[in-house]
C-alpha cells in the first residue's frame, strides 16, 4: 500500500534543513510559499530516504481570491507519497515557478495550466498554448470566463 | 545543430516536415512537426488540441452522476475503466462502500476492457509496421467484437458504455451473461497463443522493433511515464500491486516487465498482460459472490466540502480524478490526470536520433488515444 | 518571406526555422479565429433528391444510371476519423459488418482520390480549417457523411467553448447518421441511403441535388 506521510513529520524536518522555507502542515497536504516552492521541491527529490521521484500530477484551481497549485508526488522507491501545495493571490500576472527543471513530466501539464488558467510558469523552457490555438483570448477555466 | 556527417563538398540542410493531424497512422488528430537531417531526426514538436472539447470545463456545469457520460468519452478505447476511476473518486470523496457483488463485477468488466485496449494498440501497431498489413488487425478486432457484445448486453452500449454510478453499478448483469464470458476465458489464451505463434519470429517485427526507440528507465521516472511503456523500461510499478484499490488484493497475478524499453517489450509487455488479465477474470468469475449491486444513495449527490484524488491503473498508465467539492450538485474542480498526455512528454526521447520509418513504428508503440490526450 | 533568408544562410540556424514555425503558428490560429468568426449559419443542406424522380430525357437516364451505378458501389470514404465514432467506423470494416462488400473497405488516405468525407466523431475550431482543406482538396463529385451526434450538432459537448456546433457549418452535408456512438449496422444504412442519393442525381441537375 502507498503510505501517505504525515505533513507535519515532513514540515518538521524541512524545518531543521531549511529553516528560510516558509512551510506549514494541513490536514492532508503540506502547503509551501511559492517563493520557496523550489527549495522544498529539491529537498523532497533529492533527501535519501524521501526520494520522490515521481510526479504524479499538477492541478490548478480557481478559488476566486486566489489560485492554487497542487502537485501529487509519489516516491517509485519507498512507495510514499505526498501532496504540496501553493497559492497565488494575484489575479492578472499570477506567476509561479516551475518544476520542469526537476521533473520532466511537468512541462506538459504546466504548459495546460497555462493555457487555461493563465498562471505563468517562470523558468519554462516553452511556455506557450497547447490546447488552444494561438490567438484564443482568455483564459478557459477560470470562473470568470463567460 | 547537426548538419549531416557526409564530406565537406556536399552541404545539406535541414528541413522541416509535418506529420499532420489527417494522417493514417496518426492514431486519431495529433501532428508532429518533425526535422529531418536526411533521413534521420533531429528534432520533434507534438503539436495536439485539436480534439479538445473542454471536459474540465463542462464538468462544472454537470452534477456528478451525469458526469459519468462525459468520462466514458475520454480514453474512447477503454470506457469502464474511465468510469471505474471516477467513481472511485467521488467515493473517496463521499466516504461511501460499495457491495461485494459490485467489487467483483467491477474488477471484471475493468479486466475484460484492458484485454480491447491492448488488443486496439497491439493491432494497430502491427498494421502501421506493415508486419501482415491489415490482417493482424481483424484477427485482434474479432476478439474484440466478442468482448464488445459482452458490453452490449450489460449496458446497453458497445463503446462508450456508462456502466458505474457511484455505490457500485447501474443494474445487475443478465443471466445470459456468464457463459459466453466463460467461454471466451476459456478460449482466450489460445488465441493469444496464435498471435504469438504467427508474430513473434517475424522477421519484419524483430527488426522493425528490436532495440528501437529505447527508452531508459531513469528517463521514464523523470518524465513522469506511467503504465505499459513505464514496466517495458524495467520498472516494476503497477498501481494494481503498488496501491491496491477496489479488491485487487485478493487476486494472484504477476507484473510483467521489460528489460531494455525498446518497442519491442512494450509489445511483449502488452501481450503478457493481456494473459494475466485472463487469470484475474478467470479468479474472479470463480469467486462471484450474489446479493445487491449498488448501495443506496440519494438520487442528485451532494458531497461534503473538501478534494479527493481517486486513481487506477488503466490500460495506458495510472488514470486519476482530482475532485473538489464544495457541497453543491456539481464539482467545483474536475481534473483529470491522463496518462497518454504525460507519456508524451519523452516523446523527442525516444525518436530523435532514429530516422523517418521507425517514427511511425515507435510513436504507435506509446499508444496514444487522443481522447485522453486533448479531453 | 523568410525562406529565402534560410537559403542564403550557410548551413541552416535553428533559430531562423523556429521564427518561421512561430510565423506557421500565428497565421493558422488566425485563421481559426477567423473561420469561428465567420461562419454562424450553417450551409443548407442539399436534399433536393427528396423531392421525388426528376424529370429526364432518355438519353440521360441512361447515362446517369450508368454513372449512378458505378459511383454508389466503389464510394472510396477519405480517413477522416476524429474522435469515438471512428472506432466503430473500424468496426464497420471488420469481417462482421464488412464494409468490403460494398467496395468501400480502402480507406484513402489522400483526399485528392477519395470521394465521400465521413466525418465521424467531434469537431473543434483547431481542427476545422483542416477539415475545410481536406474538403477543397477533394475532386468533384463528392458527398459527406456526418457520423455520430457531435459531427450532426455538436452532441454532448455543444456548450462548450472549442467546439463546432455540428460539421454542416464547415461543409455542406448530404447524409446525418445518429448515434452516440452509432451501431455499425446504424452506419451501413446511412451509407445505402446515400447509395440510393447517388443513384438519384442526376446530370440535367448537377450541383443542386
Amino acid at each position: 500500500m502507498t503510505v501517505a506521510l504525515s505533513p507535519q513529520e515532513l514540515a518538521n524536518r524541512i524545518g531543521e534543513q531549511l529553516p528560510e522555507a516558509v512551510v506549514e502542515a494541513q490536514e492532508t497536504a503540506l502547503f509551501v510559499k511559492s517563493d520557496s516552492l523550489l527549495d522544498v521541491a529539491r529537498f523532497l527529490k533529492s533527501t535519501p530516504n524521501l526520494d520522490f521521484n515521481l510526479l504524479v500530477s499538477i492541478s490548478a484551481i480557481d478559488y476566486l481570491e486566489y489560485f492554487e497549485l497542487v502537485y501529487h508526488l509519489t516516491s517509485i522507491t519507498h512507495n510514499h507519497s505526498i501532496v504540496l501545495k501553493t497559492r497565488c493571490d494575484d489575479r492578472d500576472k499570477p506567476t509561479v515557478p516551475s518544476v520542469s527543471g526537476l521533473w520532466r513530466g511537468a512541462n506538459f501539464q504546466e504548459r495546460e495550466i497555462y493555457d487555461l488558467m493563465g498562471i505563468s510558469f517562470s523558468g519554462h523552457p516553452n511556455l506557450k498554448r497547447i490546447v488552444l490555438w494561438e490567438g484564443f483570448e482568455g483564459h478557459p477555466l477560470r470562473k470568470d470566463y463567460l | 545543430m547537426a548538419m549531416s556527417s557526409q564530406p565537406a563538398r556536399l552541404k545539406t540542410d535541414t528541413f522541416v516536415i509535418n506529420l499532420g493531424p489527417q494522417h493514417p497512422s496518426s492514431h486519431g488528430v495529433f501532428r508532429i512537426r518533425a526535422t529531418f537531417d536526411g533521413e534521420i531526426i533531429v528534432d520533434v514538436e507534438p503539436i495536439f488540441g485539436y480534439l479538445h472539447r473542454g471536459v474540465e470545463k463542462l464538468a462544472e456545469g454537470r452534477t456528478y452522476t451525469q458526469d459519468i457520460s462525459l468520462t466514458d468519452r475520454m480514453d474512447y478505447t477503454s470506457a469502464m475503466t474511465n468510469n471505474l476511476a471516477y467513481v472511485l473518486a467521488v467515493e473517496k470523496l463521499m466516504g461511501v462502500s460499495v457491495p461485494e457483488r459490485a467489487e467483483y463485477l467491477r474488477v471484471i468488466l475493468a479486466e475484460l476492457n484492458r484485454i480491447v485496449s491492448h488488443l486496439m494498440a497491439v493491432g494497430f501497431w502491427l498494421n502501421d509496421m506493415g508486419a501482415g498489413g491489415f490482417t493482424p488487425l481483424m484477427y485482434c478486432l474479432r476478439e474484440r467484437e466478442k468482448i464488445l457484445d459482452l458490453f452490449e448486453m450489460v449496458s446497453g452500449q458497445r463503446l462508450t458504455v456508462n456502466y458505474m454510478r457511484v455505490g457500485g453499478l447501474l443494474r445487475d448483469v443478465p443471466d445470459e451473461f456468464l457463459p459466453p464470458l466463460k467461454r471466451f476465458v476459456a478460449e482466450m489464451p489460445g488465441f493469444i497463443d496464435e498471435y504469438e505463434q504467427l508474430l513473434s519470429e517475424n522477421e519484419i517485427l524483430l527488426a522493425r522493433s528490436k532495440g528501437v526507440g529505447i527508452l531508459s528507465a531513469e528517463t521514464a521516472i523523470n518524465g513522469s511515464v506511467v503504465g505499459p511503456m513505464l514496466r517495458a523500461s524495467g520498472v516494476n510499478w503497477d498501481l494494481r500491486k503498488a496501491d491496491p484499490y477496489s479488491i485487487y488484493d485478493r487476486f494472484d497475478f504477476e507484473i510483467p516487465v521489460g528489460t531494455v524499453g525498446d518497442n519491442y517489450d512494450r509489445y511483449t509487455v502488452r501481450i503478457a498482460e493481456m494473459r494475466q488479465s485472463v487469470r484475474i477474470l478467470e479468479q474472479a468469475i470463480a469467486q462471484l459472490p450474489t446479493g445487491a449491486v449498488r448501495t443506496k444513495l440519494p438520487n442528485i449527490l451532494r458531497p461534503p466540502v473538501g478534494e479527493a484524488y481517486g486513481h487506477i491503473e488503466g490500460p495506458r498508465g495510472e488514470l486519476g480524478f482530482y475532485l473538489v467539492s464544495d457541497g453543491s450538485i456539481a464539482p467545483y474542480r474536475f481534473r483529470v490526470r491522463a496518462p497518454t498526455f504525460i507519456n508524451l512528454t519523452v516523446l523527442p526521447d525516444i525518436l530523435i536520433g532514429w530516422k523517418i520509418a521507425d517514427a511511425v513504428v515507435t510513436f504507435g508503440s506509446v499508444d496514444i488515444c487522443m481522447g485522453e490526450v486533448d479531453r | 518571406m523568410a525562406m529565402s533568408k534560410i537559403e542564403e544562410a550557410e548551413g541552416l540556424p535553428i533559430s531562423l526555422w523556429k521564427v518561421e514555425l512561430e510565423r506557421v503558428d500565428r497565421e493558422e490560429g488566425l485563421e481559426t479565429e477567423s473561420l469561428k468568426a465567420n461562419y454562424r449559419e450553417p450551409f443548407p443542406d442539399p436534399d433536393q433528391w427528396l423531392e421525388g424522380e426528376p424529370k429526364r430525357g432518355l438519353v440521360i437516364r441512361g447515362v446517369d444510371a450508368i454513372l449512378g451505378w458505378g459511383r454508389s458501389y466503389s464510394l472510396w470514404p477519405v480517413n477522416s476519423g476524429l474522435a469515438c465514432c471512428a472506432l466503430e467506423m473500424i468496426a464497420c470494416a471488420v469481417p462482421r459488418f464488412d464494409l468490403a462488400r460494398f467496395g468501400m473497405e480502402l480507406f484513402r488516405a489522400s483526399p485528392r482520390q477519395a470521394d465521400l468525407l465521413l466525418v465521424a466523431g467531434t469537431l473543434t475550431w483547431k481542427m476545422a480549417t483542416k477539415l475545410k482543406r481536406i474538403y477543397e482538396q477533394m475532386p468533384e463529385p463528392k458527398w459527406v457523411l456526418a457520423m455520430g451526434s457531435c459531427a450532426i450538432s455538436g452532441g454532448t459537448f455543444a456548450q462548450s467553448y472549442s467546439v463546432v456546433p455540428g460539421v454542416n457549418r464547415i461543409v455542406p452535408v448530404d447524409i446525418y447518421v445518429p448515434g452516440c456512438p452509432p451501431h455499425p449496422q446504424g452506419l451501413l444504412y446511412g451509407i445505402l441511403q446515400l447509395h440510393e442519393k447517388i443513384r438519384k442525381t442526376t446530370l440535367a441537375k448537377r450541383g443542386e441535388g
